[in-house]
């Protein structure tokens, strides 16, 4: 299936903190789309000449809890490891994710995030696929 | 979208929305703010996300809502909610992330005319000394048994190792140590990300800046406080950083099964609480105290770094550089408190995001040296503009659970205060106006721009027409280091 043309991350406006819509044609994508944009929000940018692997698991009760369970972790290795992932598999059950991800040192970050919200967080099914809105504590 | 229709304006900038706005509200949401500030308020989503924490179980009295209110995630920012202690509820995401914010204001007699050459300096020396920006690590590296004591004593811990005197820990709320902190209900990301950042300032709206004492409004309470009117004060506004935002992910994430659990439903899964005496709900009320003391033991660390550079600046240029302590606060907490309500004398867990405890006159609580006046609240501007040192009052302990306004509150988003101004254009308006900058990101600088914010001033019209608070003085910026 080609990607719609729609499909992707756009930031939403929020008062105080950061705001993202996400669309993708499948969950599995809608996840690794919310992995670029919180990147791209941190403005994080990476050494790609080394590179470093690794699995990650991650437990929720729904695919929502799921969302914030990745990003929180992800988030939780750039800011302690300085480490950001661009290779991303996902295989996303009922209430875990486990994941391989491939990853290079951050060489610039330019906002720091605090937290991933559940903030009136609704994973959605839209006729071209999944959207959900996503906001970030910064 | 809420209009004034939707509000019952009881007294002179007092509002309320009656709990049969919506059939989940359980109790009033009460609303300090002027017809003008409503006007800004609402344009985003502040009152409903009022409304939204009115629905949470075990609240009583009202849900409190300040001037400088502003759309956050799940409970406003600028918002206060008090539940039954111990059986109510408590809600990781109704105190935030950034647990116990705060800010710190050291007082000096140092005259600011006489060392207006030397801001420069003292600008320079302040962000050598104090680490700043994003992803700043803390100016030493703790072992994981220095980390249990902070996270189990906060400023205690500073006494012990020689950063802290016992002046400070008296001018600091609960004296530096939230009793009843669990670091081992602390994770150990958490934990990790604890043993980098002690005394660091990090980034986004958190600043050091020097101003001078520019008009005293109570010569009484300003003696008492030790603020001189022309002379340099320093304020130091930081969290828990990394430490405090982890056991924040990590809680409101361990609770989104609790709604299922404990029987109650949400208008918002960022809400989600647990009873106080339930182990979940003890488990966070555990490891938020261990991060309240982490953010103490930070700003302690920062205040003692502050007085280093000081040091440096001045000595053999002015007599006494010597920096007190006036008080440490927090505006990001959940705190034990007793309040009469409706009548009745209740132990209550006050949450406050965005919000800083106002305890009046002889109120258990504040220190001894300030039982007569009230307990000092302090409330930084936007960069660029007054700040403001209040006294907490016994109206405050009737209306608000003894709180008060924390800051100027945001109108803009970051895009739109980008948008509005360049950094470096910022840099030069200040420099005009002969604030020194040191900032860390220039995108990050033109974020805080003051015309992002509401008018401080306004906001501190309203809590004290209200009678939340009593005016002491108010500060001037003269040196800013941002993150």
């Amino acid at each position: 299936m080609s990607a719609h043309p729609n499909h992707g991350v756009t930031e939403v406006s929020h008062t105080a903190d950061l705001a993202l819509r996400i669309t993708a044609e499948s969950l599995e994508q809608l996840f690794i789309k919310a992995a670029e944009g919180m990147y791209s929000l941190a403005g994080v940018k990476t050494d790609q000449s080394i590179l470093s692997a690794r699995q990650l698991i991650v437990s929720g009760i729904d695919p929502e809890s799921l969302l914030v369970a990745f990003l929180s972790e992800l988030l939780y290795l750039l800011e302690e490891e300085k480490i950001a992932f661009h290779y991303i598999n996902l295989g996303i059950s009922a209430d875990s994710i486990t994941c391989s991800i491939t990853g290079s040192p951050v060489s610039q970050l330019q906002k720091s995030i605090k937290a991933v919200t559940f903030h009136n967080l609704k994973i959605q099914t839209t006729a071209e696929g999944y959207e959900t809105t996503l906001v970030f504590d910064v | 979208m809420f209009t004034f229709k939707d509000l019952t304006e009881i007294r002179p900038d007092e509002w309320v929305i009656s709990p049969s706005y919506r059939s989940d509200m359980r109790l009033p949401v009460h609303i300090f703010a002027s017809r003008k500030m409503l006007e800004q308020v609402l344009v985003d989503r502040s009152l409903e996300q009022a409304v939204n924490a009115s629905t949470l179980p075990g609240l009583v009295g009202n849900v409190i809502v300040m001037p400088d209110v502003h759309q956050g995630y799940g409970f406003p920012i600028g918002g206060v909610a008090a539940s039954l202690y111990p059986t109510g509820m408590i809600s990781p995401g109704a105190i935030g992330y950034d647990i116990n914010c705060g800010v710190r204001l050291l007082a000096s007699t140092i005259k600011a005319e006489l060392v207006s050459a030397y801001l420069g300096d003292l600008a320079t020396a302040m962000n050598h000394f104090c680490p700043s920006g994003v992803g700043s690590e803390g100016l030493v590296r703790i072992s994981s048994s220095d980390l249990e004591q902070v996270l189990r004593h906060g400023s205690r811990w500073a006494l012990k190792k020689g950063y802290a005197s016992e002046a400070d820990l008296m001018r600091t709320e609960e004296s530096g140590c939230i009793d009843g902190a669990l670091p081992e209900k602390v994770s150990d990301h958490a934990k990790k990300r604890g043993l980098t950042q002690l005394g660091s300032l990090g980034s986004g709206n958190h600043f050091i800046e020097i101003d001078v004492v520019d008009e005293i409004f109570n010569p009484d309470a300003a003696a008492v406080m030790g603020l001189q009117f022309g002379c340099l004060v320093i304020q130091i506004h930081c969290g828990s950083r990394g430490l405090g935002h982890q056991i924040c992910t990590d809680y409101v994430q361990q609770l989104q099964g609790a709604p299922r659990r404990y029987h109650y439903t949400l208008p918002d899964r960022e809400l989600v609480c647990a009873p106080m005496d339930s182990t979940e709900g003890q488990a966070y009320l555990g490891a938020m105290r261990a991060a309240a003391n982490f953010a103490f033991a930070n700003r302690q660390m920062l205040a003692w770094s502050a007085r280093r550079a000081f040091e440096e600046v001045f000595t053999g240029k002015v007599k006494n550089w010597q920096l007190h302590q006036v008080y440490d606060l927090a505006h990001n907490i959940g705190k034990i408190e007793t309040h009469i309500i409706e009548g009745k004398e209740l132990k209550v867990c006050v949450h406050r995001k965005g919000a800083t405890r106002a305890f009046g006159p002889n109120t258990p609580g504040v220190p001894p040296e300030y039982a007569m006046i009230g307990q000092p609240v302090i409330i930084p501007g936007s960069m660029g503009t007054a700040s403001w040192v209040l006294t907490g009052t016994n109206a405050s302990m009737q209306k608000s659970f003894g709180s008060c306004c924390h800051g100027a509150g945001r109108l803009m988003s970051r895009a739109q205060a980008k948008r509005s101004v360049r950094g470096e254009v910022l840099i030069r308006e200040l420099e005009q106006q002969g604030i020194h900058i040191k900032a860390g990101s220039l995108p990050g600088l033109a974020e805080e721009t003051p015309a992002a914010y509401k008018d401080v001033d306004e906001v501190i019209k309203v809590v004290c027409d209200t009678g939340l608070a009593h005016k002491t003085a108010r500060l001037k910026p003269l040196v800013v280091i941002k993150g």
